[in-house]
Order: structure tokens, then sequence, then C-alpha cells
């Protein structure tokens, strides 16, 4: 219950403030009229088109961003000559700051939807790949040694010792992914666009509609957290087996 | 290597580097035989299990294992994230793998524990279905590398009765690593004391079982004293 106190306060002050003339609406519109331009954008179907367009961005780019970066860090996971070809060029990808990419995926691919989605699968698929490498890196080497005295064959060794042994890490790599790639989302849709909940949020911005651009926030922080949670709870059944 | 034997090694060399851990070692296992193998801390007791277990191949010398082989080591080496079932049956070619383990788990009286995780299970338990893992692969010869090193004192005991009852029920051969001389004389038909890397003094255990511990005083203070421990240190 405590910690509701403090976020509650800040809402109250918030509306007080602005409700109050203290500070002007353009710069920080009271919450009731933040609310009203909510339902403004949900009636006129300007937040669901938005919004269908960001998670359709987000899912494109992820998934694949995620399917390549776990295969990669199988492959150097896997074999030793996988890592030598793949590692080295990984780290060096990973070193770049991300968003620094920006100009040349422009000067690459225009300012289409194919960036934005290389932007994403970028930010999705490096840490999934650092933390597949790393997994199956450190299999547990008893274990390994262990089933193979039992005689697994190989294929059961990978796929009962070393990919549940690496789930763990991939899990966190999923999440890391999860959040940096929502936020490359964000910052792409930013930059030019024509569609998305970033396009309502710079349109309203042309506007000056202080409103609109904070429900988008919102809706951006919302789904942010919806899609953590969803990334918790399947961590929490993969590893169901972990005693609490 | 003769029908009546479940392992042979001849002129075994393991070396680590420099380091000769095992030098020139020759070893028989016979069928049925239970043989315990004692020796030092860095002896290379465990080295020995791994080449008899096939996981260490770079080796001079010979090593055959007539059969299957099997092990049980001092960690339970579960795989956490398989119910303890799946733990006793996967690896094995069966067509009712749930059947199978249940009947493995009612002979180390864990039946009602085959749904469980493995983290729930105490280190007695899971060292039982450790064994329970090795003996479902009806091995002809079992290696045992300290499986009860890390139990306490009460726990081992039971240990102690449930694997003399498996082997005889099952009659592998079995290879027991231990630093533990009462384990050995409790559970053994012949002593090994493994020294510089070789067999250094070999003592039958003639004593019926079950067995009680005074009944062997004279037979624990030679082997002792083959390990390098004389009588008033032991005391």
């Amino acid at each position: 219950m405590a910690r509701w106190v403090s976020p509650l306060v800040l809402l109250v002050v918030w509306q007080v403030v602005s409700g109050a003339g203290w500070v002007p609406a353009r710069k920080l519109p009271p919450l009731t009229t933040v609310w009203r331009a909510a339902v403004e954008v949900s009636l006129n179907g300007q937040l669901g088109d938005g919004l269908a367009v960001s998670m359709r961005r987000m899912l494109v780019g992820f998934v694949i961003g995620a399917a390549v970066g776990a295969s990669l860090g199988v492959f150097a996971g896997l074999w030793k000559w996988g890592d030598a070809s793949v590692d080295p060029v990984m780290q060096m990808v990973r070193n770049v700051p991300l968003f620094g990419l920006i100009p040349l995926l422009i000067l690459w691919f225009g300012i289409g939807e194919l960036p934005k989605l290389v932007l994403i699968a970028l930010a999705a698929g490096l840490p999934i790949y650092v933390n597949v490498h790393s997994g199956i890196r450190n299999a547990d080497p008893q274990l390994v040694e262990a089933t193979s005295v039992l005689g697994y064959s190989r294929w059961q060794r990978l796929w009962h010792v070393v990919v549940p042994g690496a789930a763990s890490y991939t899990l966190v790599g999923v999440r890391l992914g999860v959040a940096s790639s929502w936020l490359a989302l964000v910052v792409a849709e930013t930059i030019a666009t024509d569609s998305g909940i970033g396009f309502m949020i710079n349109n309203a911005r042309d506007f000056l509609r202080t409103d609109i651009v904070i429900v988008g926030l919102l809706v951006y922080a919302l789904v942010g957290l919806l899609m953590d949670t969803a990334a918790r709870l399947i961590e929490r059944w993969v590893l169901r087996w972990r005693v609490s | 290597m003769t029908g009546t034997e479940a392992a042979r090694v001849r002129g075994l060399v393991k070396a680590f580097g420099q380091r000769r851990v095992l030098d020139g070692l020759d070893l028989t296992v016979r069928r049925g035989e239970f043989t315990a193998l004692l020796g030092r801390s860095g002896s290379g007791k465990s080295t020995l299990l791994r080449v008899l277990a096939g996981t260490d191949r770079d080796i001079e010398g010979e090593s055959v294992v007539g059969g299957r082989v099997s092990m049980a080591f001092q960690q339970p080496r579960l795989l956490p994230w398989r119910r303890v079932w799946r733990n006793i049956s996967l690896g094995l070619d069966v067509d009712d793998p749930r059947g199978v383990a249940a009947r493995a788990l009612a002979e180390v009286r864990l039946e009602e524990r085959a749904d469980a995780w493995p983290g729930t299970l105490s280190g007695g338990e899971a060292q039982r279905v450790s064994l329970a893992r090795a003996l479902v692969r009806e091995p002809d010869l079992l290696l045992l590398d300290e499986p009860f090193g890390a139990l306490d004192a009460l726990t081992r005991l039971a240990m102690h009765g449930l694997v003399t009852q498996l082997w005889q029920r099952h009659r592998p051969a079995v290879l027991l690593v231990t630093h533990d001389v009462d384990e050995a004389l409790a559970l053994a038909d012949r002593v090994l004391v493994l020294a510089d890397g070789r067999i250094a003094a070999e003592h039958p255990v003639p004593a019926a079982r079950p067995r009680s511990v005074t009944q062997q005083a004279a037979l624990r203070t030679r082997v002792l004293s083959d390990l390098g421990v004389s009588d008033h240190e032991a005391a």
C-alpha cells in the first residue's frame, strides 16, 4: 500500500498546479484534459490505428531479430568454429551504439518501414544472441558428463541438458530484447513516420496538443509494462522447476 | 578379456601435464563382485572411474569393460528441469518409460515422488533417485563415485543397507570409490588401496553380510596402515 502513496500524491499535485493555472496548459495540461484527449483519440480511431501499426512493427521486428539472434547464439554456442566466425562480428556490432546507426540505416534503407524494422530487430537480436550464446557455453559440465555416461544420445543431451540449462539466460535475453526493441520502436517512430503511435505524438506536437502527446507517452509506457509482465509470466512458467 | 570379468585394466597411464595420476595401473573386476577402491584425496580414484566410464579416453594402456556401464556420482547430478521419473527414464530406449521409472523408484522406496521436481528432494532422496537411475540401465558394471560422501551419517547408514540390497538383487559388478574405510568394509567383497598411481594393496573382506564394524577391527587397522594412517591416529 505504501508504494501507492507517492505516485498518487504526484498525480494530485499535477492536477492542482495545472488545473489552477500555475503552469500553462500548453506545457502541462491537467489530468482531466489528458483523459478527455485519450477518449477523443480512442473514439476517432487515431489511437487504435496507431497502436495497431506500432504493435505490428514491434512484433515483426522482434520476431525477426529474436530468431536471427537466437540461431546465431546456438550456432556460436555449440560449435567452436561457429564461435570463432560469428562471435567477433557480433561483439563488434554490439559495441556500436544502436541509435548511432540511424543515419546509416536511413542512407541504406530510406525512410520507409525497412530501417525501422532493422533497428527494432537489431535491438531485440543482440541481447538475445549474447544470452543464448553464454547460456549454451555455460552448460553444466557435470550434467553433460553424467548424461553421457548414462547413455543419452547427442540429440538427447542437447534437448534435455543444454537447452533447458540455457533457458534462464535466454529468458533474460528475451526480456532485455523486449525492453530494448520497444525503445527502438519509440525512437524509430519519432524520426520519419506517417503512421503509428509515434506519428500520433509528432502530429499532436505540430498542433501544440500537449494532451495528446502525453496520451501517446502513457500508451508507450503501458504497452511496455504489459510486455514486460508477459515476459515475466513466461519466465515463471518455463522455470517452474526452480525451488522458491 | 574372459567371460568372468566385468572390467579389465592393464598398464593404465593417465597424465595431467607432467603429473602421472595413474601410472601403470592394473585392475580386474569380476562379474557380480563388489569392490571398494580406497585412496587419499588426489590419488586418482575418480580419474580411474572416469576412464572406466569412457568419458576420459585420453589415456595410455588398456581399459576394457565387458557390457553396459552406469554410474552414480557424489552429487546426484539430476536434471533439475525434468521431473524425477523422467530423470530415471531419459536416455533409455523402452516402450513404457513411466512404468519402468515407477518400478525403479519403488526399489528405492520413492515411488510417491515420481512427479516431484528434483529440487524439492532431500539429499538422501536425490541420491536414491540417482541410484535408481543408474540401476534401471541394468549395468554389468556399476561405478559409484563417493555417492554417500555428501550425506549425513544416519542417511549414509540407511543407504549402505539399500545399496547392499540392490546389489544382491541385480548383481552388477560394483566399483565403489570412497575414502571411508568403514564404508568399504561394510559393503565390499574386496578392498583395494590406490596409491602412487597403482593398486598398492588388496584385501578380501570375508565377513558374511550383514556386517558389524567391530567384527573387522584387525582388517580395518591393516587397510588404514596401507592408507598411511597409523592406529592411534585413527582411534
